[in-house]
């Protein structure tokens, strides 16, 4: 039950992360901004809008959706919030969320190039040209945390635990990679519909509708999982025992942990331009250089500890 | 030699791989019912079932006969009965110069492994496996190298390690599509026998450096299948390639086992077997539905190039979706059967580095991120694959007439689109029985080792709380599908309006408007330039100097392993061949004159003996 009310929450806060990087950025840049909750309001309205759907289009289109929204869902409930050793323990580990993304990924990319369209086309491709780079750089993380935690399952490294140097750098490394994901400045831009620089939203150019509202739920969804697995390593979490007030705390820790990653993510894409597509292995190869940097530290920790 | 006796052997492995042979075999024969016919004369088929019956008879007995002789009498008649079936198309020239690149091949292949036989026979002075396994215990280590060596080199040109793997994509994409499946699906995998039944069970790994070989040729060959197919757009060619990246898969996890077994790590080396057997039969069952697939795309269609494909779903709706299986198999996606291997591959690294120390940590991790990568690709060029054939509009006229495939042809597919889901489910009571042929490869006994925690989750780190239950899985993703699909209903506004696909305001959209598969893998193009090396043609055709009528543009990739290895070689052997030519001037005394001194020459060396 408690397990099921924390993904609930976390599903729930998914789309805040979104809206609190837009209203940072634009506080930054000098503007008033729309509403945190501006994410809410679109989904609202996407909801309640009629949809399109190509003539071009098989069942593909169709169904794409629902496998993006449950293989996204299915990632979440590995997540362990509050709460490390759930029954999804039992199921898989960190290795499986990340081919369950790729599930949602591959029928996203089939999606896009069934209208017969050139954006879809070419975001499809761009799309899995940036996310075959970034899997070396996340296994290499992957491998770090194994070895820092002694398992790939995600609760290993949830717990309260030192911070490790090795686990500093595969944040990192993950971060990077968490920013070629979900498709953010640098790498790609969420806020764009200029055909020659994005990525994702030509991927999704063709959805109106509910569908669209279910691809942005689970965009969001994709966001916080990898940025709460960045805060999961650096900040580790203390529990105290149950009771109303802890709950309250938790959550507010929970919040406290994810809002400091929302003003980092907003000062880099403020502060950086997006950089060209033939950047981007350039730039995951820099991810995947500080994955393996963070074995090395790992292997050395481990050698020193004897 | 006295004991040349022909006897048969049902071990564990060879009972695996017969299991592995019939998969495959039996829903490809379903299949060649309706493929084979319309084209061929009744007399053709009739041969051409008769030797697909001889190709399966012989892979049988490769994998099962229990003396080297015998294995070699069969490996040569698969060899030769699976050339007759490349060049089975006849009239095209293009499947004679395919089967003689693959035969020239073969043969050099089997001349290692001969010469390896010969080492062993030295030694043992039997042929019998058994003998050479015990007469294997007191052979010296520079022997036990150079056996391995030679055998490393004689398998893996028939299994298509890179860079011995030239012949694949050749013959594989010419044979009858069915006799495709069963070539890559199957008989590349009788050398992966070879490699664990003469390595791992008869030699012994003695040596540490044995593992580490394999593992970074397995990697450079899954990394070059991949990019390679990606690079494709013959349908047949990418799945040829792309079984050269599942033999790289397959071997990283062949490779693990033998380098946990030159470290003594007895529960990892069968851990990392397991992984890799079960990679291998996965293999076989989502490459043999690909290419059946692929076969009645070609059938329906006429043309291999997916270039000139496309909007088939709406065509050949029940081959779509068995190829859509496939490629979701084969790009590892939960919870179909790839994604089970690749996972257990995965974790044999994971697991194995907590047992190596130092230095090897850093290189298993490095190979599982190469594994990664490729996984990675994996799925890109699948994309491609699908997309480009199946989706949006017919591309040309081929496409657009084409009808769905006849019956059996469809229960052949169906039949190994099921084996994936049920590979993938059943993944726990598998790798029961897989850890029994595991341990008998290895001379360990598995009975008490542990990778299952019950009938539905794996558990290769018991104690490090690492689990996979793909059917837990499996009902997740669809109880969430449902609830998505309920909460798409609960805010129902009636049927989505069919609208043309956005056009940007000007006129219709047309096939012409879609991307293509070289367009498709442009980046990964320019991404991996350094080794695809690509290059452009491109012609104007004048009218006259200021109007140019046309101009074609042409975009092509240098075959690296071609270029600089076998066009060189090939060169150096018409060479000698033309400077040896010199020998034979027509001369009928001089012949004779060369026919006394080989005589000369073989009574003074017969008498030393």
């Amino acid at each position: 039950m408690m397990i099921m009310l924390q993904i609930i929450l976390f599903i729930i806060t998914a789309p805040l992360l979104s809206g609190l990087v837009a209203k940072i950025k634009n506080n930054l840049r000098m503007r008033k901004g729309q509403s945190i909750f501006q994410p809410y309001f679109n989904l609202a309205k996407l909801l309640s809008k009629d949809e399109v759907v190509s003539e071009t289009a098989s069942w593909i289109f169709r169904v794409a959706p629902f496998v993006v929204i449950s293989s996204t869902l299915a990632a979440a409930m590995f997540i362990p919030v509050f709460i490390f050793a759930g029954p999804a323990q039992q199921i898989g580990d960190f290795f499986a969320v990340v081919f369950i993304f790729a599930l949602g990924r591959f029928f996203l990319a089939l999606a896009a190039l069934d209208t017969g369209s050139s954006f879809g086309g070419m975001g499809s491709s761009r799309e899995m040209f940036i996310s075959s780079l970034a899997e070396p750089a996340l296994c290499m993380v992957i491998f770090a945390l194994s070895l820092q935690f002694g398992s790939t399952n995600v609760a290993a490294f949830s717990g309260m635990h030192a911070i490790p140097v090795s686990s500093l750098v595969a944040a990192l490394a993950l971060f990077l990679i968490a920013i070629a994901e979900t498709s953010r400045i640098p790498v790609d831009n969420q806020e764009t519909h200029l055909e020659l620089t994005m990525t994702h939203e030509a991927m999704v150019l063709e959805y109106s509708g509910r569908s669209l509202a279910f691809i942005e739920i689970a965009s969001y969804i994709k966001q916080m999982v990898f940025f709460f697995l960045i805060a999961q390593i650096i900040f580790p979490i203390a529990l105290p025992a149950g009771g109303p007030a802890q709950i309250i705390l938790w959550v507010l820790w929970y919040l406290s942990r994810i809002f400091i990653l929302v003003v980092i993510v907003a000062l880099i894409e403020v502060s950086v331009a997006k950089m060209r597509l033939f950047r981007v292995p350039d730039f995951l190869g820099f991810a995947l250089v500080l994955g393996v940097i963070a074995v090395v530290c790992a292997i050395l920790g481990a050698v020193c500890r004897t | 030699m006295g004991n040349s006796n022909f006897t048969l052997l049902f071990d564990p492995l060879s009972l695996f791989f017969l299991a592995v042979i019939f998969l495959v075999f039996l829903p490809a024969l379903i299949y060649s019912f309706s493929y084979l016919k319309g084209e061929n004369s009744s007399a053709k088929i009739v041969f051409a079932q008769v030797l697909l019956l001889a190709f399966v008879l012989s892979m049988a007995l490769v994998v099962s006969v229990s003396n080297c002789l015998a294995f070699l009498i069969f490996w040569e008649v698969m060899s030769l009965v699976s050339y007759f079936l490349v060049v089975f198309d006849t009239k095209n020239s293009r499947s004679i110069q395919a089967g003689l690149i693959y035969i020239v091949m073969t043969h050099i292949g089997t001349a290692f492994i001969i010469a390896a036989f010969m080492v062993l026979h030295n030694y043992a002075r039997s042929f019998d496996f058994l003998a050479i396994k015990s007469a294997c215990r007191i052979m010296p280590q520079a022997a036990k190298d150079s056996v391995f060596l030679l055998l490393l080199i004689g398998f893996g040109t028939k299994a298509g390690i890179v860079p011995l793997h030239i012949w694949l994509p050749y013959a594989h994409p010419q044979a009858p599509s069915h006799i495709s499946a069963i070539m890559s699906g199957v008989m590349i995998k009788t050398a992966v026998y070879g490699i664990i039944r003469f390595v791992l069970f008869i030699l012994g790994v003695t040596s540490a450096w044995w593992g580490v070989l394999i593992l970074i040729l397995a990697v450079i060959t899954c990394l070059v299948g991949i990019i390679y197919a990606l690079m494709e757009r013959d349908i047949k060619r990418l799945l040829a390639y792309s079984s050269v990246e599942n033999i790289g898969i397959i071997l990283l996890g062949v490779g693990l086992a033998i380098f946990f077994a030159g470290r003594n790590l007895s529960y990892l080396a069968v851990f990392s077997l397991i992984a890799g057997l079960y990679h291998l039969m996965n293999h076989a069952i989502f490459k043999g539905l690909l290419f059946l697939c692929a076969g009645s795309v070609y059938k329906a269609t006429g043309t291999r190039d997916i270039e000139k494909l496309g909007g088939l779903i709406k065509k050949m709706p029940q081959t779509a979706a068995y190829f859509l299986l496939g490629a979701m198999a084969i790009s590892a996606l939960p919870p179909l059967n790839g994604f089970v291997s690749e996972w257990l591959t995965l974790q044999a690294f994971f697991l194995g580095a907590f047992s190596v120390i130092g230095g090897s940590k850093l290189f298993l991790g490095i190979c599982a991120a190469m594994l990664a990568l490729t996984s990675g690709l994996a799925a890109a060029c699948f994309v491609k694959a699908f997309g480009i054939t199946f989706l949006a509009q017919p591309r040309s006229h081929y496409a657009e007439n084409a009808k769905e495939a006849a019956l059996s042809m469809r229960v052949g597919m169906f039949i190994l689109a099921l084996l994936t889901v049920i590979f993938g489910l059943a993944a726990a009571p598998i790798i029961k029985l897989l850890a029994r042929v595991s341990g008998s490869a290895l001379g360990i006994d598995a009975g008490n080792m542990r990778f299952t925690l019950n009938n539905f989750t794996l558990a290769p780190q018991t104690a490090n709380n690492v689990y996979l239950s793909t059917p837990a899985l499996a009902l997740g993703l669809i109880t969430f599908g449902i609830a998505g699909f309920v909460l798409y209903k609960i805010f129902d506004r009636g049927n989505p309006v069919i609208y043309k696909t956005w056009d940007c305001g000007y006129y219709k959209l047309d096939s012409r408007n879609e991307y293509t598969a070289t367009a498709f893998s442009k980046p990964f193009r320019i991404a991996f330039s350094f080794f695809l090396l690509p290059y452009r043609k491109t012609q104007k055709i004048r009218e006259s100097f200021y109007h140019v009528k046309s101009f074609t543009y042409e975009t092509h990739t240098t075959k690296v392993f071609k270029k600089y290895i076998y066009d060189p070689a090939l060169a150096m052997v018409f060479k000698a061949a033309k400077s040896m030519r010199r020998m034979q001037p027509g001369s009928i005394h001089l012949y004779l004159g060369y026919i006394f001194i080989t005589l000369l020459l073989l009574l003074v060396f017969m008498g030393r003996f």
